[in-house]
C-alpha cells in the first residue's frame, strides 16, 4: 500500500520531501493536481497519481508546465483545491498564464511546488524560483524539513482560500529528493462539488487589480508575522544571528553545534519568505551587532532583509551582514554544513577543520590524481547511443560540416563523449529545434551547413510543436530527429500524449507524433536506431533535401524493456574475437563505448559485463567478426 | 535509544543501476523501526546513467539532521564498487571511518575508451586500508542468485556488521515492505547471505 493513503494519525514515516508535499496536499483535501515531469518535482504528481483512484482525486501529466497551470487553474476558479509542481524551468514555461492569474485571482486553495536545482544536477540552469513569487506578488513558502514539507503545502491551501491567491512553495532538491521522518495528520473524507460561479476572472482594468493584489500581499504578510513556520532559537542577546531559510535550516544549526557557539549564536529560521514577515524579524535583530544570511541560490533574503534594514536603520541601528556580498557563501550551486561552519568560523576569527589538514590533502589528492572519473553515459543498451551514432556517421558521409542542436532529455548526454560529442548546442525544452529553424534560414548568407535538432518524443509534445510549424511557414531547411523511447524517460518515464496511457496508468487515447507532423505538412520517416545501417543511409538521403524533413527514432528506453522482458544473455565467443589482430581497434568497447562491453585485458578480447548489459543485442550487428551473440538468437 | 555516535553518519556509494537508492531505504525505513531519526540524501540526477551516486545517510536519537553529511563525516560506508567507495572515503572519510566494500569493478566508460586507467582492485583495497580503521570485502556480485541482488547483500552485511544500531527483525521487516512481492524471496536470501559473509563488530 502507498505510504500516502495511510490514515493513522500521528504515525511517524519516512518520506521523501516530494512525498511529503504530496501528503500535505492530500490532507489538504485537494482535488485536482497537473504537472509536466521534471528532475527535483516529478514525485509530487507521481506518488498524487497513484492514490488517486482510491482518494478519489484528478491528476494528469500535462503536455507542458502552461497547460498544468492553467487546468489547475480552472479547478480552482470551480472552488475546488488544485496543486500544480514543477522544476525551476517550468516557471518560465508558465509564467505568462502566472503574471495575470495573479491579478484575476483564485477560489479554491491553489498551490504551485516549484522544486529548484541547485548545482543544476540535472538542470540547465540554476535559477532561483523564489524570484518568480517576488516578480508574480505570490506568497512563498520554503520548507526546511521534511514535517514541514507536509505541514505547510497542507496550510498554503489554506491560505490561498483566504486570500484568493496562488501561493508558491519553493522546495529544493536536498529536500525534495531527501527522505526523513514525517508524522502524519489526517485524511478528510469531504469530496467537493466544482461550479464555476460566472464570477468576473478577466485581467481587465489592471491598475484596479493590481493594486488589490498588493493589498492581497500585505495580507499575507500580517498572516507571516503570526507564522508558526518562522521561528527563532540561540540566546536571548546573541552576538550573531544567522538568518535562515529552507535548506539552510539543517546546516546552520549543525554548524552551530560543530563549533560550539550555541550560547552567542541564534538562527532565526524563516518559513514565510515573500512577503518578508518584517515586524518579527526586527524583534529578533534588536540585539545583534551581525547577521549571517544562509540560503540556496540567489542572495534573496539577504537583498529583501538589506532593505528592510536600511528601512530599519533609526531603530536598529548598524548591522554588520554577511552573506553572499560579502563572500562568506556562495550564490551558485549547493550549500552544506561546511560551508556555513567555514563562513561562521571566519566571522568569529575561529578555524574549522573538519579533519585532520594532512590526512584531508591525501585523500584528496588520490581522489583527483588516482581515480579514474566516472563520465555520464546513456545505459547499456539505450536507443540514444544508437541514435547519435547514426547521427554521426551521416554527417560525416555529407561531409559539410553540419551538426546537431541539442534538447533537454537522457540525449543531453549527447554532449558529452557518451553521445560521441554530437550534441553542439544545449539549451531548454524546444530549444533545439527552434535554433535549427533559425540555422536553417541562413542560406543567404552563405551558410551551407547542415543542422539536425534532436529532441525526445516527450519534447515533441512540449515544446516542439510552433517550432516545426514556423519551420514549414517560413520553409526553413531543417532535419528534426525525435528521439522516441515512449515515455519521459529522464524523469523516470512518465507517460505523454504519445505513450498510450495516462497519469493513472490507464489506457489514453495516443497521439501519433508522425500524425502531427503530416498534418503540418512535412516529411516525416520512422525508423529503429538499432537497424543501424539503414538509419544511416536514410538520414543521410535526408539530409541531402531541402525544406523540412521528420525522423523518428523509435525504440522503447532500455530501462523498461529490461523491467518488462527476460533479459537476454548477450556474450563474445572467445573463438571469434580476436582482439586487437582484427583492426577493428576495440571497436565495440572503445568507439562504441557501451558500458555493457568491457576488454579482458588477460584474454586481449572483448567481453560482455553481465552487472551492466541489458540484453539489447545491438552491438552483434557492429562486430565485424561476429563474435558478439544473443543467446538462442 | 542513545546512540554511540549521534548522529550515525553511513554513505552508501556505487554506480547507477546498481540498486543504491533502494538499498538506502530499506536502512532507512529500518531505522525508523528503531525509532530512531533517520534523513537520507540521494544523488539523484545521474542515478541511471551510469554516473557515480551516493546515499548519505544519518541516525539519530536526537534530532533530524541534514541530508549531506559534512566533509571527513562519514562513519560507515558501503561501497558497492571498489572505485567508488575510494571515491567516498577521500572526502569523507576519516581514520576512524569502517568500510565495507563489493571488489566487483564496474568500468566507467573512459577506461573502456582507453582514456583513463582503473587502478588492479587490490591496490584499491589497500589504499582504502590505509586511510581508515577497517575494511570488509564481501564480493557480493557472486553472493546472490542473480547479480540484481547484489545491493541486499550489501545491507546484509551491513545488517551483520553490527555497526548500526538496527536489529536484524527490523532489516528484514523493512526489505518485505519495500522490496515487491516477487522479488522478495530472492533479496532476502540475499540479504543472509550478506550477514553470513561478515564478521561482526
Amino acid at each position: 500500500m502507498s505510504i500516502l493513503k495511510i490514515d493513522e494519525p500521528g504515525r511517524s514515516v519516512l518520506l521523501m520531501g516530494n512525498e511529503a508535499i504530496a501528503r500535505g496536499a492530500i490532507e489538504a483535501g485537494v482535488d485536482f493536481c497537473a504537472a509536466y515531469p521534471g528532475t527535483p518535482s516529478s514525485e509530487i504528481l507521481e506518488s498524487l497519481a497513484r492514490v488517486a483512484q482510491d482518494l478519489g482525486l484528478y491528476a494528469e501529466w500535462s503536455t507542458n508546465e502552461m497547460v498544468s497551470l492553467e487546468a489547475a487553474a480552472a479547478a480552482s476558479l470551480s472552488g475546488l483545491r488544485a496543486i500544480v509542481a514543477m522544476k525551476q524551468n517550468g516557471l518560465n514555461v508558465c509564467s505568462d498564464f502566472l503574471m495575470t492569474v495573479n491579478l484575476t485571482g483564485t477560489r479554491g486553495g491553489f498551490v504551485l511546488v516549484a522544486c529548484d536545482d541547485p548545482t543544476a544536477t540535472s538542470s540547465t540552469n540554476e535559477q532561483d524560483s523564489r524570484n518568480f513569487a517576488r516578480f508574480a506578488d505570490m506568497p512563498l513558502l520554503e520548507p526546511a524539513t521534511f514535517q514541514e514539507a507536509k505541514d505547510m503545502t497542507k496550510w498554503a491551501f489554506e491560505l490561498s482560500e483566504r486570500l484568493r491567491l496562488p501561493c508558491m512553495i519553493r522546495s529544493v532538491s536536498r529536500l525534495s529528493h531527501g527522505r526523513g521522518n514525517v508524522k502524519l495528520g489526517e485524511i478528510p473524507k469531504m469530496r467537493r462539488m466544482a461550479r464555476f460561479e460566472g464570477a468576473y476572472v478577466s485581467a481587465m482594468f489592471v491598475p484596479m487589480l493590481h493594486s488589490a493584489l498588493h493589498q492581497k500581499l500585505e495580507e499575507a504578510q500580517k498572516e507571516f508575522e503570526e507564522s508558526e513556520f518562522n521561528w527563532y532559537v540561540g540566546p536571548e542577546k546573541a552576538t550573531l544571528i544567522i538568518i535562515t531559510s529552507g535548506s539552510g535550516w539543517f546546516y546552520s544549526r549543525e554548524a552551530v553545534k560543530t563549533l560550539g557557539l550555541e550560547d552567542e549564536v541564534g538562527i532565526l529560521k524563516l518559513g514565510t519568505t515573500w512577503p518578508l514577515p518584517e515586524r518579527f524579524i526586527v524583534h529578533h535583530l534588536k540585539h545583534t551587532p551581525q547577521v549571517l544570511i544562509v540560503e540556496e541560490i540567489d542572495p534573496f533574503l539577504e537583498q529583501n532583509i538589506k532593505v528592510l534594514l536600511a528601512e530599519e536603520a533609526k531603530s536598529l541601528g548598524a548591522i554588520d551582514v554577511y552573506g553572499a556580498k560579502s563572500g562568506h557563501l556562495p550564490s551558485v550551486g549547493s550549500i552544506n554544513q561546511d560551508k556555513v561552519a567555514g563562513a561562521l568560523a571566519s566571522i568569529k576569527g575561529l578555524e574549522y577543520r573538519p579533519r585532520d589538514e594532512e590526512y584531508a590533502r591525501r585523500a584528496m589528492e588520490l581522489a583527483l590524481s588516482y581515480l579514474p572519473p566516472r563520465m555520464l553515459t546513456f545505459c547499456a543498451g539505450c536507443p540514444h547511443r544508437a541514435s547519435l551514432w547514426a547521427i554521426k556517421a551521416a554527417l560525416k558521409l555529407d561531409g559539410r560540416n553540419g551538426f546537431v542542436t541539442g534538447d533537454i532529455g537522457c540525449y543531453s548526454l549527447g554532449v558529452g563523449p557518451g553521445g560521441y560529442w554530437q550534441l553542439k548546442t544545449l539549451h531548454c525544452m524546444g530549444a533545439g529545434l527552434g535554433l535549427a529553424t533559425g540555422f536553417g534560414q541562413l542560406k543567404q548568407f552563405a551558410f551551407d551547413q547542415p543542422v539536425i535538432a534532436v529532441a525526445g518524443d516527450s519534447t515533441f509534445f512540449h515544446a516542439c510543436i510552433p517550432a516545426l510549424i514556423n519551420a514549414r511557414f517560413n520553409n526553413s531547411n531543417v532535419l528534426l530527429v525525435v528521439l522516441d523511447n515512449g515515455g519521459t524517460a529522464m524523469t523516470g518515464f512518465q507517460p505523454h500524449p504519445g505513450s498510450g496511457t495516462d497519469a493513472l496508468g490507464r489506457p489514453a487515447p495516443v497521439v501519433e507524433i508522425e500524425e502531427v507532423c503530416q498534418a503540418i505538412g512535412v516529411e516525416v520517416w520512422v525508423r529503429d536506431p538499432f537497424d543501424l545501417d539503414e538509419s544511416i543511409e536514410d538520414l543521410y538521403e535526408m539530409l541531402q533535401r531541402d525544406g523540412v524533413k521528420v525522423m523518428v527514432f523509435r525504440r522503447r528506453c532500455s530501462l523498461i524493456e529490461a523491467r518488462e522482458k527476460e533479459r537476454q544473455k548477450v556474450f563474445v565467443r572467445p573463438e571469434k574475437c580476436i582482439g586487437d589482430d582484427c583492426g577493428c581497434a576495440r571497436f565495440c568497447s572503445r568507439v562504441f563505448n557501451c558500458p555493457g562491453i568491457i576488454w579482458d585485458a588477460e584474454a586481449g578480447k572483448a567481453k560482455i559485463d553481465e552487472v551492466v548489459c541489458t540484453g539489447c543485442g545491438v552491438c552483434v550487428a557492429l562486430c565485424p567478426q561476429g563474435a558478439i551473440v544473443v543467446e538462442g538468437g | 535509544m542513545a546512540l554511540e555516535k549521534d548522529p550515525l553518519n553511513l554513505i552508501i556509494t556505487g554506480v547507477g543501476g546498481q540498486g543504491n537508492v533502494l538499498a538506502s531505504q530499506v536502512v532507512a525505513w529500518a531505522a525508523i523501526r528503531e525509532g530512531l531519526y533517520v534523513t537520507v540524501g540521494e544523488t539523484y540526477g545521474a542515478s541511471q546513467r551510469g554516473g557515480a551516486v551516493m546515499s548519505h545517510l544519518r541516525l539519530s536519537a536526537e534530532s533530524q539532521y541534514s541530508a549531506w553529511i559534512p566533509e571527513g563525516q562519514a562513519d560507515i560506508v558501503v561501497g558497492l564498487e571498489p572505485v567508488e567507495a575510494l571515491r567516498v572515503i577521500a572526502e569523507f572519510g576519516n581514520p576512524k571511518t569502517r568500510v565495507i566494500v563489493n571488489p566487483r569493478p564496474i568500468y566507467p566508460i573512459g577506461v573502456l575508451s582507453g582514456e583513463a586507467k582503473y587502478p588492479p582492485v587490490e591496490e584499491i583495497l589497500g589504499k582504502l586500508g590505509e586511510l581508515v580503521d577497517r575494511v570488509e570485502v564481501v564480493e557480493a556480485t557472486e553472493a546472490g542468485e542473480t547479480v540484481l541482488v547484489a545491493n541486499m547483500v550489501m545491507v546484509g552485511a551491513l545488517a551483520g556488521s553490527g555497526l548500526v544500531p538496527i536489529t536484524i527483525a527490523s532489516f528484514e521487516e523493512a526489505i518485505a515492505e519495500i522490496i515487491a512481492p516477487k522479488d522478495l524471496q530472492s533479496n532476502l536470501q540475499a540479504f543472509k547471505k550478506g550477514m553470513e559473509a561478515i564478521t561482526k563488530g
